[in-house]
Parts: structure tokens; C-alpha cells; sequence
């Protein structure tokens, strides 16, 4: 009797997990599994050296995931229709975070970027990256209000949305952190799109982005160190000591992978930490040098395979709400990977973006797995 | 759901998948078509060569005996680098430093800074690498204080010790053959890209002598330790290391005692020709081989330690090297000091007037003084005059035959309007002894001297026709005087022309032309052979420090001097004939080994510094034993008097050293050569345990 209770119980807690997007699912996986011995890699040798212990990060990451998949799993609990009735509480959290984060004696700073609230036993949280799923799921929230079967969001809706939005974007620009703001107004931007919002605004939204831009390097709102990393991208030569550095040793380093890499754990540029950040930022020169152009470009298949199932949740579901949801979490995985690998690989100027489901970072990590928990959340319910 | 929705979520997914694409083509150019320059701009930038410098070979006499070899020194670097990070920039470690080595702290300062950092005025001593790497500073540190650096790491951050070779130049045997031996320094940047030879930076390479000249074998073959270093250039692990391999040894024909002597012999009669009166400010002088053109000893004057150059040369020492006031210690006056050869020049005239049809065997009237136009010309080095045989008039030395042959086969070719054939007897007798053309000796640096015939007449007319012609407003103002002016005129409008004076002072070795001591010893050896004008040769043999001769130089012949086996054997009388009845006569008249030779006293045009006139230039140019020689020996002293009175007598001292010569009597055993002449075979080198003579 107990057995069979305890049996039904499982059953029913796993129930869901069965209908999971099983290629999703098995992209997620495979990439937190590539993350897992990337961040290793990049760590342990450097940490055998100081003699530290060599699996200090590689504990830390396994835990991450843990916790992240638990939130992935609850996320896909409870119907994400029921969800919208607590997203304006979600939003409110996520800004208050951002608050948080910026308020003297709670936030700390490091790196220049006022980013993190140190908690307990070493952890520490990113409120950015949480408040990307409260921007996300604000939006969608408003932009479906009209719930598109009917009609598209007015004028006046992208206006509330973008209000919305602005606060949070806000709030992180403060920081500064200028890439997170830079993908989730690019992510907004996509959503407006696939809200079926009228075209203008698109086009609008893309000239308002030019301008500001524009603007904000002549005005000097963008601080010098972004400028220089912004030239060092143009010519690599302008900063050599710093970006311009560590593009240089980004490039040499996958470069020098070649085909099928120097092989797990012998990098010598990895191991000699030529690269900076190696474990976040700039994870994917290990994956290069490593792995070679076998494994990267696995890892990019990957990508491709996750935001493909993704997309076609999208697709799927005639719910407007969810699918806006599914295509602000696809845009902003897409985003920050393009960024985070482009840098990497001298196609992107440098920003510090973490790369979804493979850098190290908790607060990262756990926003990543709620995103896919919202996309197995839309495609569960949308069979 | 509109249509619009639909189609722009579509724009969304090209748009994402194009992003993939992106970076899967870049991510292919950057690994696989780019990929062998980017695994060579990680590999410069991971790994470092850490060189070994080899140990250099040595260089031995032709007894094995070392004359420069590498000894064990340790030196002491400072890095910079570490020093960027302390307060005062290191100040405090570099006065410890300075305390420990007992070096004044300014100066250790000098040492340590980049040559760009620090005021031009004050830079002899500065550091011409990177700060990257380590600055040596002292290479002669004691065992203590290398101990004292490396056992207290936290007195002394940045600093290091680390055993080095040091060239060293022992003088075993009393020999300096500074000019010889020549000195090592560190490669230069024009060693670095204008060499065949793959250099590294911290490799001392020969500057100048035998150093230089053989320096391909002496050199070795560092070891080449590749290590993995991280950003903070802390070494991860080695890649790959090879061993230094120790250079090649060379032998010299060198005898480091007769070397020695060869260098007293010329000091004392420096000396001696001070005493007399003379300035003696340089000389030279030489021991050949006769039968084989090898240098035996070969002597400058003045001289310098070449153990000053790895201890550290001080401004005061490097300036003096190449100070006129100091006589300019590292001109090797053998092989590129040139001047008048003088009546030692007329071992050439006899051939040459051989050549003309005169003949050896008769008489010739020697006035005391001869005029031709309006000049007047006399006899320098004798008295005696009047009618004479060609060879009392060698031994004495009577100038006035020889004007007069130069005057009549002047006038002979032309005289003033040359024919268009001249015979030039003279001239072309020169050029096949060897005057005007570097004998070729195996050192890097040599004069060629200056054969002033007609081809170099109409040169140097070209290169000052403008200055004669202009001469009015281009001399200086005390030159110009009404007798000056006057020849300015005439050089003006045919100075091209050989002038009477020109052909009767080349007759006697005087005028333009210009001799070293190297192409004397090369003519009077030739004669002394029988007429084989070598190639002279220091070195005798490149051989590995096991032994295994990787090359033995062989003797080389540049050419057979133009003397018919009459005019050798006149020759051969009339030098003989100096050395007994001649000018040399009382240096020589009762030496018992036979002695040929000839004085030569070089009248020298121009002041000295201090406005006095220069005195002449002494010769004496010699082979012995007259009979059978084996020897030549050439001695030279500028502006040391008469030519038998300074070199003659520093020749006899050398031969007293070669045939165990004290006072009348011969002793074999005490010759440099018990067996009379240069050894055959390769001496065996045991550097560990060179066998140390004193002279």
C-alpha cells in the first residue's frame, strides 16, 4: 500500500518530465554536461597550482545546476497561464532586487559593475539576470493582454510594455552593465515584432537604438573603458594591454585548437591563463583550444538544435502569451550566446555576458534552467 | 494569432539561425584555415628559450698551451621586473646589492637602467637589452656572495646568480697577443640580422682577432631549454632541452713563449729608442715561418689586458683604447699600421732593377749627394761614398745609386710626357711583392698599404684636383706660402703625372709608398724561401675538444716574388753582407747565429701633436739562419730612430729567444724550437691542466 502510494506519488510528481520536449531536454543536457567539463577544465589546473582544491569550481557548478534544475522542474509545476496572475509580483521582485542590488551596503562591486548581493557561505546573487525573466514574462504579459486572437497590441500597448521595460533596463544600466542591457532591449525589440505589433514600431524601436547610441558615445554617458573596448574591437591594436589584449589572446587561443583540439585539460593557453575569466566570460576559448572545431562547433549545433525544438514550442502554441514568452527566452539565449561566443571568437565587441548553460555563475545559471522550465512549461501545456 | 505575428516570427528564426551560421563560419576560419598561424602565435606566446650559453673553445699555441679559454664565473642579474612592484622601485634591494658586491650604488644604478633611460652624457654602462630580461651586472661575484643572493631570496627580490663562462686570456706563458687573440663581447643587433649564424641574445660572440675571425667553430652550440610559461611567466612545464655543446679549440702557429718575447723584445726597444731621443710612439713585430708563411709571434706596441673587456670596461679604459694621446692601444700595427718602408724597401729595388738590365755584379758610383733639376738629393743612413760594388752599396745602405736609377728609368718611360707603354720596372716589381694588396693573413682586420704607381696617381689626382686648384681660398692660411703655392699650381693642371721625385723616392722605398710590417715579413720570407710570397697564417688547425681534427689549415701561396735565382742569390749576399759589414754590422757583426737582414730608416712627413717633427721610422727586416734560413723576423718602430740602432737590436733580442742565444754562445736546448724549426704535428690540449711555463 505504502509502496504503491509512494509509486503513484512519483509518478505524478514526474508526470510532466515525460512530456518534455525529450530534444530539448537532450540539448539542455548535453550543453550543461559540456559547461560541466569546460569549467573544470578551465579551473582545475590553475587551482592544482595555488594548491587549491582543483574541483572548488567544478563543485560549485554541479550544485548550480542542481539547483537550477530543481527551479526548471518547478517552473514547469504549474500551468504558465496560472503564472501570468503572479507576474506583476514577479516583475516586483525583479526590480526590487535591482534596487537592492544598487542600494549602498547590500550590493558589492566588482569588476566596476555594481551586479551582485553577497548571501551567505560565499554565494553570491545576480539580480540582472533574474530580472530578465521578470522583463520577459512583464511583457509578454501586456503585449498578450489583447490575447492576439482577436487583434494585435495597439500603440498604446507597446507604449505600457515598453514602460514597463524601461524600468528594470533602467535599473540595470545603473549598474553599469551595458551588455545585459544591450540583449534584453534587442530581446523587447524581437518580442514587439512577433507580438504582431504594428510594423513601425520596429522599425521606429531599431532608429531609436542607432540614435541613443550614437548619443550616448558623443554625450560620454557610455564610460571610457566601453569605448575602448569598442575600439579595440574595430582595431584590436588601439588597446593592446587591455580588451585589445584579451581579444588578441581569445583569437589565439581558438585558433591555435585547430581541428581537433589540444585535448581536455592540456590547453596551454587555458592553462596558463592567457585568457581572463576563463570560466565565464571567456569559457568558450577553452571549448576552442580543447576541443578543436570538432567539439565547438558541437557545442554551436547544440545551440542550434535547442533554439530549433524552441522555436517550434513557439510555433506550436496558439496561445500568444506563451508564445511570446517562448520567443523573449529563445532571443535572449540566442543573444547572449552570439555575444558571449562572438566576443570570444572577434566578432563581437567585449562585453561580460555569460554563456547560457555553459559559463560558471549561479545566478546565471538558475535564470538559464527557468527559461527552459518556461519553454517545457509552454510546450507541455500547448499538446 | 495575426499573420503578422506568424511571418515575423519566422524573420526571428532566419534571423537566429543565421547567427549560428555566423559563428560556425568563423569559428571554421579561425581554427581550420587560420588555424597553423594561431598554434604558432600561441606557441611564441607560451613559450620562452632559456639559453645556455655554450662554452667557447679555446685558443692554443702550437704547444696546446691556452692562451684564451673559458673559465667558470657567476654572475649576478637583476630583474627589473620584479622591482616595478616594490616601493622606491627596489632601491632598497639595489643598495644591498651594490653593499654585497662592493660596487658604488650610482653605479650599480648605471648598469641596471635601460641606455634610453638615462641622460646620454651618463650612459657608458647602461643596459642594452629589454627590461624583460635579466640585467647582468657583475659576472666576477664570489661563491660567498652568490651564496648570500640565493640563500636569502627576501633580501634580495629580483636578484639572481648563476654560474657563467668568462673568456679569459691567462698569459700562461707571459704572452699578451692582444691584437692576435683579439676579445668577445655581446652579440649586437647587426650580429643578430646580419649573420648566417642564428645568434641569441645573451651569446658573447668574437669582436675583432682570432676571436672574430674563427668564430663559426670557437662559438659551440648553445643549449636551448623551451619552457611553458603562463601570463605571470611562471614556468608550467618544460617542452624540450638540449644540452650546449662546447666549442671548437684552435690551434694557433703561435709559441706563446716566443710570442712573449717577441712582445719584450719589441717593448725594450721602444724603450731603448726613447732613451736615445726618439718618440717611439708604436711598433711592431713579427716572426714568420719561412718555409710555410705561419706567424709564430706577432707583437704590437702599446698593447692592452684583453681581461678588461669581460671585467667590465670603465670609460677611462674604453676611451683609452682608441686615444691618440694613449697611442691608440687597440691598433694592431702589425697587420694595419702602414708606413715608408725605407731602405728595407730596396730588396724590391734590386729586383726590380734586375728587371731593368742593370747589372747586380757591378760596380756604382754612391756620391754623398745627387741633384736632379733643381733639387737636391743625399744620402741618409751612410757616409761613405764613391764608386762600390750593388752589394756594399745594400750593406751600407747608399741611397744616391738607387736615385739614380729611378731618375734614368723615369726618364726612360717618358719622364714628364709618359710613354704610352711605360716599363715601370719599379712599379710592377712592387705589385708582385705583394705592396698595395692585403696578404690575406686569417685575421679580420688588415691594411693594404699603398703602391703609389701610376694607375693611383691619376685616382688621387682626381679625388684632390679641387683642392689644388682652389688652393688660394681653400688652405689654410699658414700654408700659404709662395713655394706651396707654386706646387698647388702645378698639381692643379698635371698632377696625374709621376714626377722625377716621385719615381728616385720610390727607388728607396720613401715618398707614397706604404708598407704594413705583415707584407715586409712577407717579402723578406719569400726571399729567404726562395721566392714563395704565402699567405700568412695565424691559426693551424680547427680541432673538436675531443681531439678529432675538424680542419688543418694548410700552407697557402699567394705568388712567386718576380727575383730570377740571380737576383736571389744577390740578394742572399748583400744581406748577409749588411748584417756583417753593413748597417747592422754592430748589432749583428758577431752574433753567432747568420743573420740577413736590412735597416731601413723612414723619413716621415708631417708634425706631431705638439708641433715637434716626426722622427723616422725604424726597420729591420731580417731571416736567419742566413744559410739555411727557417726564420724572418720584422721589426718596427715608429718614429724610433735609425733603423739598426732600435729595430735591429730588438730583432737580435727575438732571435736570442728562437736559438737560445745568451751573449756568444748557442744553447739548443733553450731555443723555442729544440729541433730549429716550428713543430709538424698538433700539439695535444689538456685544458683542464694546462701546463704552465714561465718564459
Amino acid at each position: 500500500m505504502t509502496t504503491y502510494r509512494t509509486a503513484s506519488r512519483s509518478q505524478h510528481l514526474f508526470r510532466n518530465v515525460s512530456r518534455y520536449d525529450r530534444w530539448l531536454t537532450f540539448a539542455t543536457f548535453a550543453l550543461l554536461s559540456f559547461g560541466t567539463v569546460l569549467v573544470y577544465a578551465a579551473t582545475k589546473n590553475w587551482f592544482a597550482a595555488q594548491h587549491l582544491d582543483p574541483q572548488y569550481y567544478l563543485k560549485r557548478h554541479i550544485i548550480n545546476i542542481v539547483i537550477g534544475l530543481a527551479l526548471a522542474y518547478g517552473t514547469t509545476l504549474v500551468d504558465y497561464r496560472l503564472l501570468r496572475a503572479y507576474t506583476p509580483i514577479v516583475w516586483g521582485l525583479g526590480v526590487l532586487g535591482l534596487i537592492a542590488v544598487l542600494t549602498p551596503g547590500v550590493g558589492s562591486t566588482i569588476n566596476g559593475a555594481k551586479a551582485w548581493i553577497a548571501l551567505p557561505g560565499g554565494f553570491s546573487i545576480q539580480p540582472a539576470e533574474l530580472a530578465k525573466i521578470s522583463i520577459i514574462l512583464g511583457i509578454s504579459l501586456i503585449l498578450a493582454e489583447r490575447n492576439g486572437a482577436t487583434s494585435d497590441p495597439t500603440d498604446r500597448d507597446v507604449l505600457r510594455a515598453l514602460t514597463v521595460a524601461a524600468v528594470p533596463i533602467l535599473l540595470i544600466m545603473l549598474q553599469p552593465d551595458l551588455g545585459t542591457t544591450l540583449i534584453i532591449s534587442a530581446a523587447i525589440v524581437i518580442m514587439i515584432a512577433v507580438s504582431g505589433a504594428p510594423t513601425r514600431w520596429i522599425v521606429g524601436l531599431l532608429i531609436v537604438a542607432a540614435l541613443g547610441g550614437f548619443v550616448a558615445v558623443k554625450a560620454g554617458v557610455v564610460s571610457q573603458y566601453q569605448i575602448k573596448r569598442l575600439q579595440s574591437f574595430v582595431d584590436p591594436n588601439a588597446d593592446p594591454q587591455q580588451s585589445g589584449y584579451q581579444l588578441r589572446q581569445a583569437r589565439i587561443t581558438i585558433g591555435s585548437g585547430g581541428i581537433l583540439g589540444r585535448g581536455l585539460f592540456n590547453g596551454p593557453q587555458t592553462n596558463g591563463r592567457f585568457v581572463p575569466e576563463q570560466q565565464t566570460d571567456f569559457i568558450f576559448t577553452v571549448a576552442g583550444e580543447e576541443t578543436g572545431f570538432v567539439g565547438s562547433g558541437l557545442m554551436l549545433l547544440l545551440f542550434g538544435l535547442f533554439f530549433w525544438r524552441a522555436f517550434l514550442i513557439a510555433q506550436r502554441t496558439n496561445d500568444l502569451f506563451g508564445r511570446l514568452v517562448c520567443v523573449g527566452v529563445i532571443a535572449w539565449f540566442a543573444l547572449q550566446a552570439f555575444e558571449n561566443i562572438g566576443m570570444s571568437l572577434g566578432l563581437m565587441p567585449m562585453t561580460g555576458v555569460p554563456l547560457p548553460f555553459i559559463s560558471y555563475g549561479g545566478s546565471s545559471m538558475f535564470a538559464t534552467l527557468i527559461g527552459f522550465g518556461l519553454l517545457q512549461n509552454v510546450h507541455v501545456r500547448s499538446r | 494569432m495575426s499573420q503578422r505575428s506568424r511571418l515575423n516570427l519566422i524573420v526571428v528564426q532566419i534571423l537566429i539561425l543565421s547567427l549560428v551560421l555566423a559563428m560556425l563560419g568563423r569559428l571554421f576560419y579561425l581554427q581550420v584555415s587560420a588555424g597553423l598561424k594561431y598554434q604558432n602565435a600561441a606557441l611564441s606566446i607560451q613559450s620562452r628559450d632559456i639559453v645556455t650559453p655554450a662554452i667557447r673553445g679555446a685558443i692554443v699555441d702550437d704547444t696546446g698551451l691556452p692562451m684564451a679559454m673559458d673559465r667558470p664565473g657567476m654572475v649576478i642579474t637583476v630583474d627589473r621586473s620584479v622591482f616595478g612592484k616594490m616601493p622606491n622601485k627596489g632601491q632598497a634591494v639595489l643598495e644591498r646589492v651594490a653593499k654585497l658586491l662592493g660596487i658604488g650604488y650610482s653605479d650599480l644604478y648605471t648598469r641596471t637602467r635601460l641606455c634610453g633611460e638615462i641622460a646620454f652624457a651618463k650612459r657608458v654602462g647602461c643596459w642594452n637589452g629589454t627590461l624583460y630580461q635579466p640585467i647582468p651586472v657583475t659576472k666576477e661575484a664570489t661563491e660567498v656572495q652568490a651564496l648570500k643572493i640565493l640563500e636569502n631570496p627576501d633580501l634580495y627580490p629580483g636578484i639572481n646568480a648563476t654560474p657563467v663562462p668568462i673568456r679569459s686570456y691567462p698569459t700562461l706563458a707571459g704572452e699578451n697577443a692582444a691584437h692576435v687573440l683579439g676579445y668577445v663581447g655581446s652579440v649586437t643587433a647587426a650580429d643578430l640580422t646580419n649573420s648566417t649564424k642564428q645568434y641569441y641574445l645573451n651569446e658573447t660572440v668574437g669582436k675583432t682577432g682570432l676571436e672574430a675571425q674563427y668564430d663559426q667553430f670557437l662559438q659551440g652550440t648553445p643549449g636551448i631549454k623551451t619552457v611553458i610559461v603562463d601570463r605571470t611567466e611562471n614556468i608550467t612545464r618544460t617542452a624540450t632541452t638540449t644540452a650546449p655543446v662546447t666549442g671548437n679549440n684552435v690551434v694557433t702557429n703561435i709559441n706563446a713563449k716566443l710570442q712573449a718575447a717577441t712582445e719584450q723584445a719589441l717593448t725594450s726597444a721602444v724603450s731603448s729608442a726613447r732613451a736615445q731621443g726618439n718618440r717611439a710612439d708604436s711598433g711592431a713585430a713579427i716572426v714568420m715561418d719561412v718555409h710555410t708563411g705561419r706567424i709564430l709571434a706577432m707583437a704590437s706596441y702599446p698593447t692592452y689586458d684583453p681581461n678588461i673587456w669581460q671585467k667590465g670596461l670603465t670609460t677611462a679604459q674604453a676611451q683609452a683604447l682608441f686615444s691618440e694621446a694613449d697611442g691608440v692601444p687597440a691598433l694592431s700595427r702589425a697587420t694595419d699600421g702602414t708606413y715608408a718602408p725605407a731602405s728595407a724597401f730596396k730588396a724590391l729595388s734590386v729586383v726590380a732593377a734586375s728587371h731593368a738590365g742593370y747589372d747586380l755584379n757591378a760596380n756604382y758610383n754612391c756620391p754623398y749627394s745627387i741633384t736632379f733639376g733643381n733639387q737636391k738629393f743625399h744620402n741618409d743612413d751612410t757616409k761613405v761614398s764613391g764608386s762600390m760594388s750593388l752589394q756594399r752599396a745594400i750593406a751600407v745602405s747608399c741611397d744616391t745609386i738607387w736615385y739614380q736609377i729611378g731618375y734614368d728609368q723615369w726618364v726612360k718611360d717618358g719622364g714628364l710626357r709618359p710613354k704610352s707603354n711605360p716599363k715601370d720596372y719599379f712599379f710592377k716589381s712592387a705589385a708582385l711583392f705583394g705592396v698595395g694588396q692585403p696578404t690575406g693573413i686569417d685575421l679580420p682586420s688588415e691594411a693594404s698599404g699603398r703602391l703609389p704607381d701610376r694607375t693611383w696617381k691619376l685616382g688621387y689626382y682626381k679625388a684632390n684636383k679641387n683642392f689644388y686648384c682652389n688652393y688660394a681660398s681653400r688652405a689654410k692660411p699658414a700654408d700659404l706660402t709662395p713655394f706651396l703655392i707654386s706646387i698647388a699650381k702645378e698639381d692643379c693642371t698635371d698632377g696625374y703625372i709621376v714626377r722625377a721625385g716621385d719615381a728616385i723616392n720610390f727607388a728607396i722605398g720613401q715618398g707614397d709608398v706604404l708598407m704594413t710590417p705583415l707584407q715586409m715579413i712577407d717579402v723578406y720570407a719569400a726571399v729567404a724561401n726562395g721566392g714563395i710570397l704565402f699567405k700568412p697564417e695565424v691559426a693551424r688547425a680547427i680541432v673538436k675538444p675531443d681531439g678529432t681534427v675538424i680542419k688543418e689549415i694548410q700552407p697557402q701561396e699567394n705568388g712567386l716574388i718576380p727575383a730570377s735565382s740571380s737576383a736571389l742569390n744577390f740578394l742572399h749576399g748583400a744581406l748577409r753582407a749588411v748584417a756583417t759589414t753593413g748597417t747592422a754590422a754592430g748589432v749583428f757583426g758577431n752574433y753567432p747565429i747568420q743573420v740577413s737582414g736590412k735597416t731601413g730608416t723612414g723619413q716621415v712627413q708631417g708634425r706631431n701633436a705638439n708641433g715637434t717633427a716626426k722622427d723616422p721610422t725604424s726597420w729591420f727586416a731580417s731571416y736567419a739562419p742566413s744559410n739555411k734560413p727557417e726564420f724572418a723576423v720584422v721589426m718596427m718602430v715608429s718614429q724610433g730612430g735609425y733603423g739598426a740602432s732600435t729595430s735591429a737590436v730588438g730583432v737580435k733580442e727575438i732571435y736570442n729567444a728562437l736559438f737560445g742565444v745568451t751573449g756568444n754562445t748557442v744553447d739548443p736546448t733553450k731555443a723555442i724550437f729544440p729541433k730549429g724549426s716550428p713543430p709538424t704535428t698538433l700539439p695535444r690540449i689538456d685544458l683542464r691542466n694546462p701546463a704552465v711555463k714561465t718564459p
